[in-house]
């Protein structure tokens, strides 16, 4: 029952790793990857502070073991923006105050970021729905759903005038 | 929380895990979605050596809709039952059910076949099944075999599926008249403190054929046979929906936990099933 070889594209870019099959995704692209963008919260699939994207899902990585994820295409906080290059989904929860401690901004925003490639122009019960696997413990959610709204509406206009 | 170390195995045919499942007995365990079994092992409350991931297998994958059968892989996600059009165009309550559970990151990995299989009363698509009268598709080492929804649930875990058999796919005549699925629950993500599928179809003004039963309140689903006789037959006015109401409850047998004392849960059921039964009717 040793460690396996593991080959995944995380934010574009292909790694190969050896790791246990019991090892569960979130601890990979923390430890093994140094991709401390997505967090640790409930271990236990209901906080969604662990969200990342995986081959165009959103997932727990919390609950997702390392075996599963061979061949898979992720995507973490650390895929979607830079400092120096927001994503337009970090800059509107910046500017509307989408968040205080930032415990689930990460997966909050890479769950929205999922959402939003599959509804560009959601409303804000959908926003609601769609996010309603990542807890916020701090903003009673008003403004991170104004922040996606804001952020939906910013990339369309981004590509409109592309 | 780290589970125990175990062999991983990805086959890519039923046969395939046939054979692990008959070489390992016991020690292996099917993966499908995974939510239910991989907090489990991360709590070390189960013992797999071998654990063998159905990811793989794409004939376990998908819907079809062929005449007036709908056939859905097991290894089809929630996710896929609630975006499917064709799917919902053909049975709607599907869509309406499979939205309810859990939450969206859940739903992209849950399965129909692993929700089905694990035989947790907590589940939903057991429930719907008993309403649809669904049939579920099991391969083993003797082969194929059928078993009716209704026959499949024995107690809370334990199912008519063999431990070296493995759900392939269910299937349901395509529904008509009108549905709902209808859920009580404490939060997203929570299970059902009471839910209820329901069908009904009327030809003038009377109640021709309806199916009801109920989610996570007894340790199997209910199929409530005494609800439907109730409701066959008559104009379905509030007289019968009454009667009805009380021979679901009466068929429920939920037990006390952090959702409720028995007393609350067989109110809520009550409350459940009449909201079922009303807008099952609406749309019928």
């Amino acid at each position: 029952m040793g460690k396996t070889h593991l080959k995944m594209t995380v934010n574009g870019k292909d790694v190969e790793l050896m790791a246990e099959p019991r090892q569960l995704l979130i601890h990979v692209l923390r430890e093994e990857l140094n991709l401390t963008g997505a967090h640790v919260g409930c271990e236990s699939s209901h906080c969604g502070a662990c969200t990342v994207d995986m081959n165009g899902m959103s997932v727990k990585s919390c609950t997702v073991f390392a075996a599963q994820a061979q061949h898979a295409e992720i995507t973490t906080i650390e895929g979607l923006g830079s400092p120096d290059g927001l994503h337009a989904l970090q800059e509107m929860f910046k500017e509307h105050h989408g968040l205080q401690c930032g415990y689930c901004t990460p997966g909050m925003i890479t769950r929205a970021h999922r959402l939003l490639q599959e509804n560009s122009n959601p409303s804000e019960e959908e926003v609601r729905f769609g996010i309603s696997g990542n807890l916020c413990r701090c903003t009673g959610y008003q403004n991170i759903v104004k922040a996606i709204l804001a952020a939906a509406a910013k990339m369309n206009e981004m590509k409109e005038s592309a | 929380m780290i589970a125990s170390a175990f062999e991983y195995h990805k086959p890519d045919t039923v046969d395939g895990v046939i054979s692990l499942l008959s070489k390992w007995g016991d020690d292996a365990r099917v993966v499908a979605g995974g939510h239910s079994l991989i907090p489990v092992m991360k709590q070390r409350m189960t013992d797999i050596s071998h654990l063998i991931d159905l990811g793989g297998i794409s004939e376990l994958k998908g819907v079809s809709i062929d005449g007036d059968t709908i056939t859905i892989g097991a290894m089809t996600t929630q996710h896929e039952l609630a975006t499917d059009e064709a799917l919902a165009e053909a049975a709607p309550l599907i869509r309406e059910a499979s939205l309810q559970i859990a939450d969206p990151q859940v739903r992209y990995m849950g399965t129909i076949g692993g929700n089905v299989a694990n035989g947790d009363p907590a589940n939903d698509m057991p429930g719907l099944m008993q309403t649809l009268d669904a049939t579920y598709h099991l391969t083993g080492p003797a082969g194929k075999r059928e078993v009716k929804a209704r026959d499949f649930y024995e107690a809370a875990y334990f199912t008519a599926r063999e431990d070296e058999e493995i759900l392939t796919a269910i299937s349901f005549a395509k529904p008509s008249g009108g549905f709902a699925y209808e859920k009580q629950k404490r939060k997203i993500g929570d299970y059902a403190t009471a839910a209820a599928g329901v069908m009904i179809t009327i030809v003038g003004g009377t109640c021709t054929a309806a199916s009801v039963a109920l989610t996570n309140l007894s340790d199997t689903p209910v199929y409530c046979g005494a609800a439907v006789d109730a409701l066959v037959g008559s104009s379905l006015d509030d007289t019968t929906i009454k009667v009805a109401v009380a021979a679901a409850v009466d068929a429920s047998d939920p037990v006390a936990d952090t959702r409720g004392p028995v007393d609350f849960k067989k109110y809520v059921a009550g409350v459940i099933v009449k909201k079922a039964i009303t807008s099952a009717l609406a749309r019928a």
